[in-house]
Parts: C-alpha cells; sequence; structure tokens
C-alpha cells in the first residue's frame, strides 16, 4: 500500500519560499492569491503499518516539531 | 585537550577545524567517522560544517540518527564540551541537544560573507577569552541560519543567559540591518542548559588566520582550552 505523509511549516514559521511563491504567481497573473505555503509530501511504500511506528517516524525523522506539522494520508 | 572532529558524509569544513585547533597550544584534534559509536579519549567535540547526508529531507535530519551522534548525546550528558558550526548547529539542533531549529534564510539566498558578532555573555566555556559587548569579525556561510524557536523558548534562552552571540554592525549594535538571515533576536550562538553544548552559524575556524582576514575565531576554541583546564 501507499501512504502519504504531508510535511508543513507551522503558521507560526515564517515560510519565505512560500512567499517567493506567491510572488510569482501573482506575476503570472493569477488574481486573488493570498497566502502561499510550501511543504513537502512524502510517499511511502510500504507492506504493514505499524501505526504508532508511523507516527513516530513522521515526528522524529519527516518532520522537525519545532518548525513543522506532519500529517498521514492513506 | 583532545578534540575528536565529527565527518559526515558531506561534511566540507571538517579539515578547518583540525587545522584551526592543530594550531593552537594545548589542543591536537582528530577525525572521527559518523559510523563509529564512541568518542573514548576525547575531551571534547566539533559537529562541523557542511551539508551532512546533502542536506536531504532538513539540514542534520539525517545525521541525527548517525551511531556518532548517540556518543556525541552521551558525551553532552558527561558535560564534555561539544561545539556545533553552521552544519554542526543545524545537527545539534536537530538532536535535541539545542533547543530551536534553522530554517531557510528570510531572503531565500544562501549567503558568504563576513558578519560582525557581539559577545553577549563570557560566563561560558565557549566565550570566558573573549570580552563582553565586544564583537567579533567571522564569516558565515549558509541558507538555512535564520534561528527560529516559539517565544517561550526565547525568554528561557534570555532569562538563562543562553545567548552568547549576537549579530550586530562593527560598533555592536543588534539591529535589524545587521541580522543576515533573519534570525529571531538576532541569533547566532546560543549555549544549552547545563553551559556545555554550543551552537553558532558563523565559522570561528574560518577566522583563526591572519591571512584569511581574521584571528576572531580564535577566542572560541582557546575558551574551550581555558575551560578544560580549569577543571
Amino acid at each position: 500500500m501507499k501512504v502519504i505523509v504531508n510535511v508543513m511549516p507551522k503558521p507560526s514559521v515564517l515560510d519565505p519560499q512560500g512567499a517567493a511563491t506567491a510572488q510569482a504567481m501573482k506575476h503570472l497573473g493569477l488574481e486573488g492569491v493570498g497566502t502561499v505555503r510550501v511543504g513537502k509530501q512524502i510517499e511511502i511504500e510500504i507492506d504493514e503499518v505499524d501505526e504508532a511506528k508511523l507516527h513516530e517516524i513522521a515526528r522524529d525523522l519527516l518532520s522537525n516539531p519545532v518548525i513543522e506539522d506532519y500529517e498521514i494520508i492513506r | 585537550m583532545k578534540f575528536a572532529v565529527i565527518q559526515f558524509p558531506g561534511s566540507n569544513c571538517d579539515q578547518d577545524c583540525i587545522r584551526a585547533i592543530n594550531d593552537l597550544d594545548g589542543a591536537t584534534a582528530d577525525y572521527v567517522w559518523h559510523k563509529d559509536s564512541s568518542l573514548a579519549g576525547f575531551d571534547a567535540v566539533v559537529v562541523p560544517g557542511g551539508f551532512s547526508y546533502g542536506d536531504y529531507l532538513r539540514c542534520g535530519a539525517i545525521a541525527r540518527f548517525s551511531p556518532i551522534m548517540q556518543a556525541v548525546t552521551k558525551a553532552a550528558a558527561e558535560g564534555k564540551l561539544i561545539i556545533g558550526i553552521c552544519n554542526g548547529f543545524q545537527i545539534l539542533c536537530e538532536t535535541r541537544l539545542l533547543p530551536g531549529a534553522l530554517v531557510r534564510n528570510r531572503d531565500l539566498h544562501f549567503i558568504c560573507e563576513h558578519v560582525h558578532l557581539r559577545v553577549e555573555r563570557t560566563d561560558s566555556a565557549f566565550t570566558n577569552k573573549l570580552t563582553a559587548n565586544s564583537t567579533l569579525h567571522v564569516p558565515i556561510a549558509h541558507g538555512e541560519g535564520c534561528y527560529f524557536a516559539d517565544d517561550a523558548t526565547l525568554n528561557e534562552l534570555k532569562a538563562e543567559n543562553r545567548i552568547l552571540l549576537r549579530y550586530s554592525d562593527a560598533q555592536g549594535n543588534v539591529t535589524e540591518a545587521a541580522n543576515p538571515n533573519g534570525s529571531k533576536e538576532n541569533i547566532a550562538g546560543i549555549c544549552n542548559s547545563t553551559r556545555n553544548v554550543f551552537g553558532l552559524m558563523p565559522h570561528p575556524e574560518r577566522a583563526c588566520e591572519a591571512r584569511l582576514g581574521s584571528t576572531d575565531g580564535r577566542g572560541i576554541f582557546e575558551s574551550m582550552i581555558t575551560a578544560f583546564s580549569a577543571q
């Protein structure tokens, strides 16, 4: 199966990548652009899921809880 | 005093650190490979700059789980002096030996230039040879050097006098204009609560020889030697 982990910067953390991307979108004529935030998505092919272990990995390796939030999707 | 300089795949300031430390009186330095799991025989540890594991995932995220970092964590708990420079600072934050995190520079650019640092505290093993409120002229070279921590953590750092270096202008004024990367509170270097683990984004090892334009970095390593000798 495939498990997806989304990692996003916390709202309180400055996201200059998102701000620069928003600026570029406006420059290209996309109207009504508000805040843009850039995160990352990690796709994991896995046979079976140990739920607790997966959360541990998402928290300790895939994200840094000081600056990022994660969500697990499948 | 024997320094271990950790080598990860992608470290690129390890040789500079070895050279700078071996040039000092009372200290020698040797490489320790990231797959090693012992720091026996070493009195202090340098986690050097570079791009450990290609900065994949996040700067320092993968290095954190290398075998040697367990030994570094143990050495820190034993009270040995640990200094993390640039990527080493990022690794110490990821390892949770230091609070906060280093994120993308405010203006997104990789910055490679000399900056001024104001010496905030001299009551640490890393700054005891420096003069309070003096400035150091030391290079930075990073893309992710913007120090971030939540307000509670920042208040704790301030209350415990753990902010050792701040970005400033040449006169020592800590201003927004002198903040190269958007770091909270102009933070360039902090220590842990027991004051034996220090992380900083600037490169003191690149400011240890007059021909490199500055010798201001020597004081940081000399402070460590002084602190160790006094033990």
